[in-house]
């Protein structure tokens, strides 16, 4: 009998909880309609206030008024607006200068680079070997040319978490604007916009067990930003096109089912999985052992490739993900291992497992067993680690 | 669900044949190493007289692609003559798997590789290689047609990706007719000086981008 699938890349997508579905239903199949202004016709206004309700919602949970929040097609989106905004808004006045994380996700290290093409120029900071970045080095790059900081709540890769309200107090000190890229912690590790002073943020719901291409982007009021998309007036002015109000409405949905207890059961069985991982000889781990996603782990397997135990592991049933070259559509291997100081070997050698709502602690077990016989085996033909 | 790779390819990758090391081989190669995110090594035992392969083992750190490349690799010289395995071309190896695809063929073209290295360690053990010849921008050329463009799967010569070779005093200086930023540059450049710096007489290999 044929063994299910188990799934364990919930970094990059998420299975549609069903009570999302549910929540998404009305809005796909009778309140189709586009969200019109108060003046429309029925329908509109009703979709209209699914779109204020679910906008309203979201902004709550992070402790922002509602116009503040604005819907986009996802983080990638989130994340472009959020650095090529900023730059048009500041144009020639301010802002020839932006300073990134050199373990940013490419929305945020490609915009950069964008920009950097544009005449702009860009610092990325120093961080140490677990991936946080160097707060000194962080405040002596900003100068008064300095338009924007962009710096990762959490890493998509290796999970590891930065100090934001330290690098937000910095910033607010030194008057410059703050972007940060909170795809894969929004709602785990929940951050408030009246505590932490960050003036951008990129979310979305595709990691939360919300619709797939929706998104959004927090705009602390009177942060000067510009759309860069041209179209019509949609949400605020910022990002033009007909809303995706379905998608909004499932976004909210998403956001309200995640508790702390579902987090806390997550990291239980992520520390379980590293624990035993680690019992293989030649493995370390990746990332901060604390300040960490608490459904992130990261380990890499010595003298093994990772495409190799991808796939070995896929033919087992299981799927997880790797920082290896030749997984990467770029045939690089990955920035961010290489990043925090590990060498080439180290980054073809990482894997990445990450939980979400339906992983169980059985899956935990059945894929500690796959992967210790998968190292075994990719290790017997393996002419490294002989000696 | 669909794999990119084809069923003679996952065979070779789930029971690679000729795994292992050979005792006191006649000849041995690595080729690669654990920064390329590939490495192969391969151990010969030969025929003295007739100069057959007799025996072929393999060892690979690499991806599937390259792990199947180095099965088949293995499969297809065991028995053949040395000058006969010299012939034996990357794109055979590809075809005797079903092909690969496009992205993957430099993995494939290692395990080739770590052939030919082993053979010519035997000459070389053995007293059968001709002298050393001087680079030049010719030789370099016949060398870049063992880098594969990740877009076709096809070498750069082949793409006409390669604008211009200059070889003086040591240094080898490349242009390729891609954008800095594209998405395989700093793959390919990687290529070209894993390909070109073990020429004995290059201590510096400059690739170049346009734009």
């Amino acid at each position: 009998m044929k063994r299910e699938y188990i799934y364990l890349d919930n970094a990059v997508a998420t299975r549609l909880d069903e009570r999302v579905l549910e929540a998404m239903k009305p809005y796909l199949f009778d309140t189709y309609a586009v969200a019109t202004s108060q003046f429309g016709y029925s329908p509109g206004i009703d979709a209209r206030d699914a779109l204020d309700n679910a906008r309203t919602q979201i902004a709550a949970t992070m402790g922002a008024a509602p116009e503040e929040f604005i819907f986009t097609s996802g983080s990638t989106e989130s994340s472009n607006l959020a650095l090529k905004g900023v730059a048009l808004a500041l144009g020639e006045k301010k802002g020839r200068h932006i300073i990134i994380s050199p373990l940013e996700d490419f929305p945020v290290l490609h915009s950069a680079r964008a920009l950097e093409r544009h005449g702009l120029r860009v610092t990325k900071l120093r961080v140490d070997e677990t991936g946080r970045v160097d707060l000194v080095h962080l405040r002596e790059s900003i100068t008064p040319e300095t338009a924007l900081v962009s710096i990762q709540a959490a890493n998509q890769e290796i999970g590891v978490l930065q100090d934001l309200e330290d690098i937000g107090e910095i910033c607010q000190e030194k008057g410059v604007i703050l972007h940060t890229d909170a795809t894969h912690s929004f709602t785990r590790v929940p951050l408030d916009v009246r505590n932490v002073p960050v003036d951008l943020m990129t979310v979305s719901a595709h990691t939360i067990h919300g619709p797939k291409g929706i998104g959004g982007l927090y705009v602390r009021a009177g942060t000067p930003i510009r759309k860069w998309m041209d179209g019509g007036f949609q949400e605020f002015d910022l990002r033009p096109g007909a809303e995706n109000i379905p998608g909004a409405v499932g976004f909210a949905k998403a956001v309200e089912l995640v508790t702390p207890e579902e987090t806390a059961r997550l990291q239980g069985l992520r520390d379980r999985l590293t624990e035993r991982l680690l019992e293989i000889p030649h493995t370390r781990i990746n990332g901060h052992p604390v300040h960490r996603l608490p459904h992130n782990a990261n380990i890499s397997f010595r003298f093994v490739e990772g495409e190799s135990l991808l796939l070995h592991l896929d033919m087992r049933g299981f799927a997880v993900s790797t920082g290896s070259a030749c997984f990467s559509r770029s045939l690089e291997a990955s920035h961010v291992i290489l990043g925090i100081g590990g060498n080439h070997e180290r980054a073809h050698g990482s894997v990445r497992f990450t939980f979400g709502r339906f992983n169980e602690e059985s899956d935990v077990d059945a894929v500690v067993a796959a992967v210790a016989e998968a190292v075994r085996d990719l290790r017997r033909i393996s002419p490294l680690g002989k000696e | 669900m669909p794999l990119p790779y084809s069923e003679i390819v996952m065979e070779h990758f789930r029971n690679p044949r000729n795994v292992g090391q050979i005792k006191d081989p006649d000849a041995k190669s690595v080729e690669g190493s654990p920064a390329c995110g590939d490495m192969v090594a391969v151990y010969l035992k030969v025929d003295e007289e007739t100069h057959h392969i007799s025996d072929i083992k393999f060892e690979s750190y690499g991806c599937a692609s390259n792990i199947a490349t180095g099965s088949i690799i293995t499969e297809m010289a065991k028995g053949k003559t040395l000058e006969q395995a010299k012939q034996i071309t990357w794109k055979e190896a590809s075809n005797e798997l079903g092909g690969l695809p496009a992205i993957k063929t430099h993995c494939s073209v290692l395990a080739v590789d770590g052939l030919r290295a082993a053979i010519q360690n035997y000459e070389e053990r053995h007293g059968l290689v001709k002298e050393r010849v001087p680079t030049t921008v010719e030789l370099v050329r016949k060398r870049l047609k063992r880098v594969m463009n990740p877009i076709s799967g096809l070498d750069l010569v082949r793409t006409k990706l390669v604008k211009k070779i200059k070889v003086s005093d040591g240094v080898v200086w490349i242009v390729i007719d891609l954008p800095e930023d594209h998405q395989f540059a700093a793959n390919i450049r990687e290529e070209i000086t894993e390909k070109i710096e073990p020429l004995w007489d290059v201590e510096q290999t400059v690739v170049e981008f346009l734009e």
